[in-house]
């Protein structure tokens, strides 16, 4: 039986350090543990598989899932099957970047610094803020942590959430509330999007306001006058933003946000059942020491040279402990690169065309499927609500009987909406599978 | 570049390495050579506001280093009457001069008798020397 | 006599961008664009960098150039556990059927993916010694604060919620644990460590009482120590009414040997990019899949994966489920790797921490007669010296012996931590290093010892050999520059405004 491939321990190899550490066995190195507490038997494991089977073996897996390339699909609801180019790949198949850890020294580790500080800058460039952190674990998550720097800054315990919001950041938001010792309040949707006089009126003694913008339903929220709601009770505006749609739309900096979080999946990430991914936060200057997890800055070395070192440290657990900002250690640095990577490859005038194709594509989809719209008055981005004359679940079930995706059953978070069926159209759709999906839906 | 270690006789100490400077019912605060040496360059100083008020015992602001942040705890009561400005731009004052120009804020004392639960600079010398 | 080659600044990506540059390819459409309402519309571009594919190839090929990961060489960061990624992971995570596969697919679409979560929970019950899984947690950090949260509910439920409110954490415990223990509403209570490195059983026998909820401790502790008197230390908080947490960090000493469940732990997170392979990304991604014992099953985060039959699914309906920690059913592309990596071991998963042990003890034995070693014990899979032998005698710190590693092109050790010892250098090999490894590792160690001696400045100007020298994190600290101040340089492209950037798009 060979060994791991992993291990280059030899026999020779394993006397000869017995000799020096001065034991006669391996056995002998665990002699502190306790007889009560070791594992008598071998691990209930299936047995050790070499490569090709492993291999065969997660094909096996893989080949039972429908996936995007195996179905057309208009699947969206907070994951995107946006285009991932081919130099991302090449990039991150770097061992340099996939293999690293946190940069602690910084002169073994000025690439992923660099790369992380030019991550920070795009945020904030996409975003209109003046600071982002180097990630956090998703958009729900990074939500969390927002209404968390809002309530030590503003010294309230409120936190305000519009139901409009995706379902699963205002389920984790929810979830974390109680250990922060913050209460959550719901404003409804209106027609598909949220009424800022009902939003000033929850907002007073809020720390923090969350909408989404374009929100759950792909409709486009009255997001300056629901910052200028949250603001007039001095409540924090946390906007969670479609990073996509920031070349099209403007960026919460621009509107009196305080925050802006969000789902960065669609740029440069696989859909992979969820994850990983990465979450951005980004703020106003003013929070900067306020920040989660970690930030990079710009310094000099001994010589001069312009360098990059993680900073503002003292924020973190592994100095502050129990005071710390957050818990965070392990973030998504390889995803959030793949992000930087994603948007550098596509530039302004990209970002731009990305954002109009998916208002013309979806334009063309709204018409061509010829389904009543669940929100009829409401301009939209790169999804829509559209009423199928049935279950969702079921169009759904029929629908893929035929090859086809057709979106995600808004019944499954919304009261009243079991009929509706939320569509994303990305870039990736043409006008020919827009017809087909006509076809199925029996439009 | 720090200075070098004294603890000047006029002033009292507390234990968690806090100097005041008594004047009449006002008293200037800071923090002793030990505590700046120990955080190595100060970068930040998170400063209360003026008008604010303190309570012996307590933390009324934080200093910063790359290393470490350290609350800066009140030796005396009382009302803030002035903060030291010039230590937004240049916080590393207080490893340079931590008596004079590295002052922290000023205060109305509340409570004088406070001051006399405070520590000599014997006294504050000798629990050094135990550290 | 050879002249020097001048140094090549490096560039920022934006500071290689002219206008007009691009990399991207989008297909082309000639529907008409609906207006956004222009209360809501972007009125500046934002200013991503403009460069075509060759040049950004060689950017982000340049900044791998100057990182050092495991691939490099040796990376012996303390409590890390960073071992060797194996390439096949980076296959079968690529497989379609799991890279293209939207979360929200319909079960019966997702069959495949379900199945390997399914297997894995298994899996990770049965190496901790406990009941169930959940995967969803991010990370360590978030496993750690979702064992918190299930601590809650359980004593809630219990009618207990109010009266316990404090949880025990040791002094040597990783900066996440007191930083969670924050996060989750609870009171920090700290408990010491005795001379041989185990936990101070008089602190715990004196304060754990009716107003305790648990313990959070890694075992091996963060001293690369196992704690002999673990099972009494379980005894008194179980006595008290409360439960005990399994920081995993150090889980690559004992898989196999002894499993958390047994050792008294109702509640343990796994760190997947530790033990179980997933590639450390820089910084991330990481997985933090935590196991509980029965009694805490109904709390776990929704959806569970179960079976019925030769079908797998999501269960929604657990009413007493402590809510969502993170979306979805978790970082899956991580499951991927470490499902993967576990299948190559099966049950010799024990011949890894074997290895790892052995390693760290090997390297323990060459350096402990030249470094300071303050417990003076058989270590597990990592150890911790002090340098400050080496501060006492010649002024050479940790932070010293750390810069000079680096000229041995070695990743230095994880410094400053634990807090108890002074001049920590805290040292991790992992099972994936072979003998002459570790071997070139202490023969630089001890070399930098001699040079503290003999060649002093040479240690304290280090590192020589690295595209920098020593960086000024006071003024980092300072000034706070942590995006490219485009303000500052007018002269590259401006973000223009979106009306100028269509008609331009127009001319072209």
């Amino acid at each position: 039986m060979t060994g791991s491939p992993f291990l280059s321990l030899t026999d020779e190899d394993r006397d000869e350090m017995l000799a020096t550490i001065g034991v006669s066995s391996v056995e002998e190195l665990f002699r502190d543990i306790p007889e009560a507490v070791r594992l008598h038997r071998p691990l209930e494991l299936e047995p050790p598989l070499s490569e090709p089977e492993i291999v065969a073996h997660l094909t096996e897996l893989a080949g039972r899932n429908a996936h995007t390339g195996s179905e057309l699909s208009f699947l969206g609801a907070g994951i995107y099957d946006h285009y991932v180019p081919a130099f991302v790949d090449a990039m991150l198949a770097r061992g340099e970047f996939l293999t690293a850890y946190t940069p602690y020294q910084p002169e073994m580790s000025q690439g992923v610094l660099q790369a992380i500080f030019e991550y920070q800058t795009v945020i904030c460039e996409l975003t209109g803020m003046d600071v982002s952190n180097a990630s956090g674990y998703d958009g729900p998550t990074v939500t969390a942590d927002a209404c968390y720097v809002a309530k030590h800054a503003t010294g309230r315990s409120k936190i305000v959430l519009c139901e409009a919001v995706n379902p699963q950041v205002r389920q984790v938001v929810k979830t974390y509330a109680p250990g922060f010792g913050l209460s959550v309040v719901e404003v409804p949707q209106r027609e598909g999007t949220t009424d800022p006089d009902e939003l000033r009126e929850a907002a007073r003694d809020a720390a923090g306001v969350v909408f989404q913008q374009p929100n759950f339903f792909g409709c486009l929220e009255p997001a300056p006058d629901l910052a200028a709601a949250a603001n007039e009770q001095e409540a924090l505006p946390i906007a969670y933003v479609d990073p996509l749609s920031l070349g099209v739309l403007e960026a919460p900096g621009e509107y009196g946000c305080a925050i802006a979080v969000g789902e960065g999946q669609g740029a440069g990430n696989y859909q992979s059942y969820g994850g990983p991914h990465y979450g951005f936060l980004a703020a106003r200057e003013d929070y900067v020491r306020r920040m989660p997890g970690r930030i990079v800055g710009e310094t000099t070395d001994l010589d001069g040279r312009r360098a990059f070192v993680l900073t503002l440290q003292t924020r973190e657990q592994h100095i502050r402990r129990e005071k710390a900002t957050h818990n965070i250690t392990t973030n998504q640095t390889l995803l959030a690169l793949a992000g930087l990577m994603y948007l550098s490859w596509l530039g302004p005038q990209g970002l731009r065309e990305v954002g109009e194709t998916c208002l013309a594509l979806g334009a063309y989809a709204k018409e061509r499927l010829g389904l009543p719209l669940a929100f009829p008055d409401r301009a939209t981005f790169k999804e829509f609500a559209v009423r199928v004359g049935r279950p969702g679940r079921e169009a759904i079930a029929a629908a893929r009987e035929s090859g086809v995706h057709p979106g995600y059953a808004l019944g499954r978070d919304y009261e009243g909406l079991e009929d509706v069926l939320l569509v994303a159209v990305t870039e990736k759709r043409t006008t020919a599978e827009i017809d087909r999906l006509a076809e199925v839906l029996g439009a | 570049m720090a200075a070098d270690e004294s603890y000047p006789d006029d002033l009292k100490y507390h234990a968690e390495h806090d100097w005041a400077r008594i004047d009449g019912d006002t008293a200037t605060l800071g923090i002793t050579w030990y505590a700046q040496d120990a955080l190595g360059e100060i970068v930040h100083l998170e400063a209360p506001e003026d008008g604010s008020s303190v309570a012996a015992g307590e933390s009324y602001g934080e200093v910063e280093s790359v290393k470490a942040v350290s609350d800066l705890i009140a030796p005396l009561s009382g009302e803030i009457i002035e903060v030291n400005a010039a230590l937004a731009d240049a916080p590393e004052t207080i490893n340079e001069d931590p008596y004079d120009a590295g002052w922290l804020i000023k205060i109305r004392l509340t409570d004088p008798a406070e001051v006399a639960g405070l520590l000599d600079v014997d006294a504050y010398r000798k629990l050094l020397d135990e550290q | 006599m050879s002249a020097a080659v001048p140094e090549l600044p490096t560039l920022l990506v934006f500071e290689q961008s002219r206008p007009g540059r691009r990399a991207s390819t989008l297909p082309a459409h000639d529907l008409p664009v609906p207006e956004v309402p222009s209360e809501l519309a972007r009125t500046r571009a934002p200013r991503l960098p403009e460069l075509a594919e060759p040049e950004l190839v060689r950017h982000f090929t340049g900044l791998a150039d100057r990182t050092f990961g495991v691939d490099t060489g040796f990376y012996p960061l303390g409590s890390c556990t960073m071992k060797h990624n194996p390439r096949m992971n980076e296959r079968v995570v690529s497989l379609p059927g799991f890279r293209d596969l939207h979360p929200l697919q319909e079960e019966d679409g997702a069959q495949g993916a379900l199945e390997l979560m399914w297997r894995l929970q298994e899996i990770l019950a049965e190496v901790a010694g406990l009941d169930a899984v959940t995967l969803q947690p991010a990370a360590g950090s978030q496993g750690e604060l979702t064992g918190l949260m299930l601590m809650r509910a359980y004593f809630s439920d219990r009618g207990e919620g109010d009266l316990r409110d404090t949880v025990f954490v040791a002094d040597t415990a990783h900066g996440t644990n007191p930083a969670s223990v924050t996060m989750a509403g609870y009171k920090l209570e700290k408990v010491g460590t005795d001379a041989r490195g185990n936990l101070d059983l008089e602190v715990l026998r004196e304060r754990v009482n009716e107003r305790t909820a648990g313990l959070m401790l890694t075992n091996p502790s963060t001293l690369g120590l196992f704690d002999e008197s673990i099972e009494e230390v379980a005894r008194i908080f179980h006595g008290a009414g409360a439960l005990l947490y399994y920081d995993g960090a150090n889980l690559n000493a004992v898989c196999g040997i002894s499993r958390p469940g047994d050792m008294g732990f109702d509640i343990v997170h796994y760190n997947l990019h530790k033990t179980f392979s997933q590639p450390h990304g820089g910084g991330g991604p990481g997985g933090g899949p935590v196991a509980v014992r029965e009694i805490l099953e109904p709390f776990l985060p929704v959806p569970a994966v179960v079976r019925d039959g030769d079908r797998f699914r999501f269960d929604y309906d657990r009413p007493k489920s402590i809510g969502k920690v993170r979306g979805f059913a978790g970082p899956f592309g991580v499951f991927v790797r470490s499902y993967a990596y576990i299948r190559s071991y099966g049950p010799r998963l024990r011949e890894m921490s074997e290895a790892a042990v052995l390693n760290a003890n090997y390297v323990l034995a060459r350096l402990r007669d030249t470094y300071d070693l303050p417990f003076d014990r058989l270590c597990m899979h990592e150890f911790v010296l002090s340098a400050r032998n080496l501060k006492r005698d010649h002024g050479v710190t940790a932070l010293d012996v750390a810069k000079r590693l680096m000229d041995y092109r070695f990743h230095p050790p994880t410094i400053y931590f634990p807090l108890i010892v002074p001049e920590a250098l805290m040292i991790e090999p992992t099972e994936t290093e072979p003998k002459e490894r570790l071997d070139a590792f202490a023969d630089a160690m001890l070399a930098i010892a001699r040079e503290a001696a003999e060649e002093r400045d040479l240690v304290k100007d280090a590192p020589h050999r690295r595209p920098v020298k020593r960086v000024d994190e006071v003024q980092a600290a300072k000034r706070a520059i942590v995006r490219y101040r485009f303000e500052e340089h007018p002269q590259l492209s401006a973000g223009a405004p979106t009306g100028a950037a269509v008609e331009a798009q127009k001319g072209a």
